[in-house]
């Protein structure tokens, strides 16, 4: 049996590995695209390997080096990051099935380049998701967002460089400016970063002082796309299609969120965050974002913004489950993290798939799409409601801890921002695949008639994706109903995370 | 011989200099010049593991003992600045052969080396001595070989810009003279240590006032503060290369020490900070070099130009780093010396590359160079990453310290305002980052080739040097913590 610790240390450098193998194999695309798969199957082994052995008693500890004096690089696991892990090992194998499909059939240059940042970009999050200090995670939080540069940027068109600018400098600003000097702050007044179970202020820092540090972390961590920091999401959506899924839908949004319930569990603390007379404010922030991007939403034809805007709005819910500050809060904060990732990355395949099949990205037309990418279709559908929160699928359990939550804390405003932003949810997915099934007498005029043509040339023949895709796509659909009928494995490190931070059920 | 290493410190170059004359090959000129920088580089070590066993060393010129004699004292800050100054000297050497080969013409190469060393020399004496008179001396000695390097540059307008440095030079070497004239007429000596000790008798008269505000103008004029700064732009951006290398990575800095040894050890921190406003002054002037230098750099086309107003940014952190006044502080202040020195030293050096290939610096001119030359284009970008100051590179070292000190004296706006303007670095070095990589590459020119190794080798070894010093910050930290310390512990 492999040590713990071991294990921990090859999670987070295994991607690095392939790295080489990548890079020599860079002329033979299927050897290239070999080495990427065989280090994502090692590591879903290795995160699988470390969960079943995992034990928040005795968690694996390792120490790297002593940067500063008392300034660690260190690795520490437990519940929430362990969640995370499992999260993006899996889809990081997923996620290249689909690359492989998808780019070759788009046709993309660089690819060797794009494999290479990806494995950077992974080992970067799996450094996150372990890390035992703010100072740790900071430093693979900025390791994240330069290794994903390369990635947002890779048509090098005018617009890629546009969007890439705003990427770039909505992160580093946010992180730099206010994620940085809060975590200066909190070196100076308690003189430890370490994650510290119930937080690591005691009474001697002021509540101000504890307030303007909390909103410069809410602020700071511009990868939660907190209103009005979230500019660089939509601008993010120049990226390929397997970019925006795995690391616009789960590791560098989730990254954000991740460490916004990281501070809130292990440096605030839920009791002591309970008291901050921020917190409040910084809640009805995170509930009006919910709904001013689902509002927004709404609004974007072309299909990737629209996923976009709907992932600040959901990423809104995770904040809020960390701000709520009770149990069931965090509980279900953890649990979407999960949720959201599985479903929002089906819907960014189909997007791409999509893309690749029928070279169509706006919304309006797709009216019809289903009788020629039946299977795309179906596995948006899912990805929807999983999004949505309606069974089968795994957004239920989050949505509803996440409720709790709002009505344990009589949040009632809160609350119905959460369901009314589910509303919204339904409005904006839902006619996507139905319309692409049923695309009925929809809007009068030529707009249709142009488009009914383009249904009667596609019915001929079933036209989808290059099958990578397609097997990608329906195991994230897949997935997602798995997790609404079996969510005990992500429920119990959910549970051991709120469980073993909270006092009393607030 | 041990004892005599404080005095060969500044010997070795300046006997090296009058050698070359009589050498003249420029080939061999250099590999000599290279020989004599690295003897002062191990020199340099030595003294410092001296200064480290055995405490401050005390040497006396000739046999005279102070204050009669001239007295040449090193301490863990002199051993400290001198290992920077020789290391970063002696790898400019190694890249000098190929990129001044290029630059200059066969007969002037040799003159080149000639200043270079005399340049070390004025350089290495100011660290060295203990005396203020000759601190002058020597500033004057490195000045006039840096006004020389400066004027060889290519570019017509070297000639200009060394002018411009030399008017500016000679005013402020003046206003130090003054200074130090006001100094002996008040005390009677020369002697560092011994106007430590007697100046707080005449402290409260307005010529002591005086001397210290001479003084305090002609150095700040020196080492480039804001608004002192206009010679510096034009001097790194149409000097030859090399010079570039060196003196943006050592001449400012050795600048700084001067400021910080009379501030600390001759006036004491006491004087320096509580009769008068200095405080307020080098705070207030550090902040505005910060934003003025590092937006003016933004708007640069020419990419040394880009980086040399970076660097009067930089020297604005330093500034505001010693005005904190605090032991953090001033710990700040020389963790950056020492970062900057190396971030720029690694820039400038990859620049010296570019210009050998592409003959330019012109950010159109580095279109399609991330593809064509990715090595030197990479050191750039580490360069950059130091500069913004993004961890595991050197300059979050030396940022953290800083935004950590200003804290620890409630200053936190100002510690925003040091963090905003770090992302206006952020700017000037994405606009090159964008141009290299994602611009293509201009239809009429050849692909170029990749630096010459000669270049690439001192660069990369300074860019690992970065990196290597952002993740064992063992030595400059511990160093800086403890130059800190005594420095307070005297200044009491």
């Amino acid at each position: 049996m492999i040590e713990q610790s071991v294990l921990m240390q090859l999670i987070i450098i295994l991607p690095l590995l392939a790295i080489p193998g990548i890079i020599i194999f860079g002329k033979w695309p299927n050897l290239r695209e070999a080495v990427t798969l065989i280090a994502g199957g090692l590591l879903l082994i290795a995160v699988i390997v470390f969960y079943q052995n995992f034990d928040a008693g005795q968690a694996a500890y390792i120490h790297w080096i002593e940067l500063l004096p008392g300034l660690d690089i260190a690795f520490k696991a437990e519940p929430l990051g362990v969640l995370f892990s499992m999260v993006a090992g899996s889809l990081w194998l997923v996620t290249s099935v689909y690359a492989i499909g998808y780019m070759r059939g788009h046709g993309e240059v660089n690819q060797t380049r794009f494999y290479t940042c990806f494995a950077v970009a992974i080992s970067a999050v799996m450094g996150l998701a372990f890390a035992d200090n703010l100072f740790t995670l900071f430093i693979f939080y900025e390791v994240l967002t330069l290794s994903t540069y390369p990635l947002v940027t890779h048509a090098g068109t005018e617009k890629a460089k546009q969007g890439g600018r705003t990427y770039l400098s909505i992160l580093l600003a946010t992180s730099i400016g206010f994620l940085l000097l809060a975590i200066v702050g909190t070196w100076w007044q308690t003189g430890t970063l370490t994650f510290t179970q119930g937080g690591v202020f005691d009474d001697s820092t002021s509540k101000v002082a504890t307030s303007v540090l909390l909103v410069l972390f809410i602020f700071g961590i511009g990868k939660a796309a907190i209103m009005p920091f979230h500019r660089w999401l939509p601008a993010a959506m120049v990226a390929p299609t397997p970019v925006s899924a795995l690391l616009h839908a789960v590791a560098v949004v989730k990254a954000g969120v991740f460490t916004v319930l990281k501070v809130c569990v292990y440096i605030f603390g839920i009791d002591l965050l309970r008291d901050i007379p921020a917190t409040q404010w910084l809640l009805y922030l995170a509930a009006a974002s919910v709904l001013l991007a689902s509002l927004v939403a709404m609004r974007q034809d072309n299909l990737k913004k629209r996923l976009a805007y709907s992932t600040v709005s959901q990423l809104g819910y995770i904040t809020i489950g960390a701000l709520l500050a009770s149990q069931a809060g965090i509980l279900g904060g953890a649990l979407h993290i999960v949720a959201h990732a599985f479903g929002k990355i089906t819907l960014f395949f189909c997007a791409g798939a999509i893309m690749v099949a029928a070279h169509k990205t706006e919304i309006s037309d797709m009216r019809g799409l289903g009788k020629a990418m039946p299977i795309t279709m179906i596995a948006f559908f899912i990805g929807s409601l999983s999004i949505i929160g309606l069974p089968p699928a795994a957004g239920v359990w989050s949505k509803w801890y996440l409720l709790m939550g709002t009505l344990d804390t009589h949040q009632w405003i809160v609350m119905s921002v959460l369901m009314v932003s589910s509303l919204l949810n339904i409005a904006y997915l839902l006619p996507i695949p139905l319309r692409a099934f049923f695309p009925g007498a929809g809007p009068q005029g030529a707009d249709f008639r142009e488009n009914a043509k383009v249904i009667r040339i596609e019915r001929a023949q079933i036209k989808e994706a290059p099958w990578p895709s397609l097997v990608a796509l329906s195991i994230t659909a897949i997935m997602t109903m798995v997790l609404f009928c079996w969510p005990h494995v992500f429920y119990e490190l959910a549970a051991s995370l709120a469980g073993l931070s909270g006092g009393i059920n607030g | 011989m041990i004892e005599h290493l404080p005095i060969l410190q500044v010997i070795i170059p300046l006997l090296a200099a009058p050698i070359c004359l009589i050498l003249r090959e420029a080939r061999l000129v250099r590999w000599f010049t290279f020989i004599a920088s690295a003897l002062a580089f191990v020199n340099s070590i030595l003294l410092l593991q001296q200064v480290q066993t055995q405490g401050t060393i005390s040497y006396s010129l000739g046999g005279w003992v102070a204050p009669i004699g001239i007295e040449y004292r090193i301490d863990l800050l002199n051993a400290y600045l001198l290992i920077l100054v020789t290391s970063i000297s002696t790898l400019a050497l190694l890249a000098a052969g190929p990129s001044l080969r290029k630059e200059l013409s066969e007969r002037k190469e040799t003159y080149f080396y000639v200043a270079y060393l005399l340049c070390l020399t004025g350089l290495l004496g100011i660290l060295a001595t203990g005396d203020a008179f000759n601190v002058f001396v020597f500033l004057e000695i490195s000045s006039l070989a840096s006004y020389t390097m400066i004027a060889m540059g290519r570019d017509r307008r070297a000639l200009w810009a060394s002018y411009q440095y030399l008017i500016m030079g000679t005013i402020g070497a003046t206003f130090i003279l003054i200074g130090i004239g006001l100094m002996y007429m008040m005390t009677g000596t020369l002697n560092m240590y011994d106007l430590a000790e007697r100046l707080p008798e005449v402290q409260q008269t307005k010529t002591v006032f005086t001397a210290f505000a001479f003084f305090v103008v002609g150095v700040c004029l020196k080492l480039a503060l804001f608004p002192l700064h206009l010679w510096l732009p034009n001097a790194y951006a149409y000097a030859p290369s090399i010079a570039t290398v060196f003196l943006a990575a050592t001449a400012t800095k050795v600048a700084i020490y001067v400021l910080l040894r009379f501030i600390f050890s001759v006036y004491g921190f006491e004087f320096s900070f509580s009769h008068l406003p200095l405080q307020e002054i080098l705070v207030a002037l550090g902040l505005m070099g910060v934003f003025a230098a590092s937006i003016v750099a933004i708007y640069q086309d020419n990419v040394k130009r880009l980086f040399a107003y970076s660097s009067v940014a930089q020297i604005g952190y330093m500034i505001l780093g010693l005005g904190v006044g605090s032991k953090t502080g001033l710990t700040a202040t020389l963790l950056h010396l020492f970062n900057h020195a190396l971030m720029k030293g690694a820039i400038f050096l990859a620049l010296a590359g570019l210009i050998y290939r592409v003959g330019s610096v012109n950010l159109k001119a580095f279109s399609g160079l991330g593809k064509q030359m990715p090595w030197t284009m990479a050191a750039i970008v580490v360069g950059g990453l130091s500069l913004i100051g993004v961890p595991l590179t050197v300059g979050f070292v030396s940022k953290w310290y800083l935004v950590l000190a200003l804290l620890e004296s409630n200053w936190w706006p100002i510690a925003v305002l040091v963090l905003i303007g770090s992302l206006l670095a952020v700017i000037y070095v994405w606009r090159i980052v964008e141009v290299a990589y994602f611009r293509k590459a201009m239809q009429d020119s050849a692909p170029y080739k990749e630096a010459p190794l000669m270049i690439l080798i001192p660069t990369w070894i300074l860019v690992l040097a970065n990196i290597y010093f952002g993740i064992d910050t063992g030595f400059t930290v511990g160093l800086s913590e403890q130059i800190a310390a005594s420095l307070f512990e005297v200044a009491k």
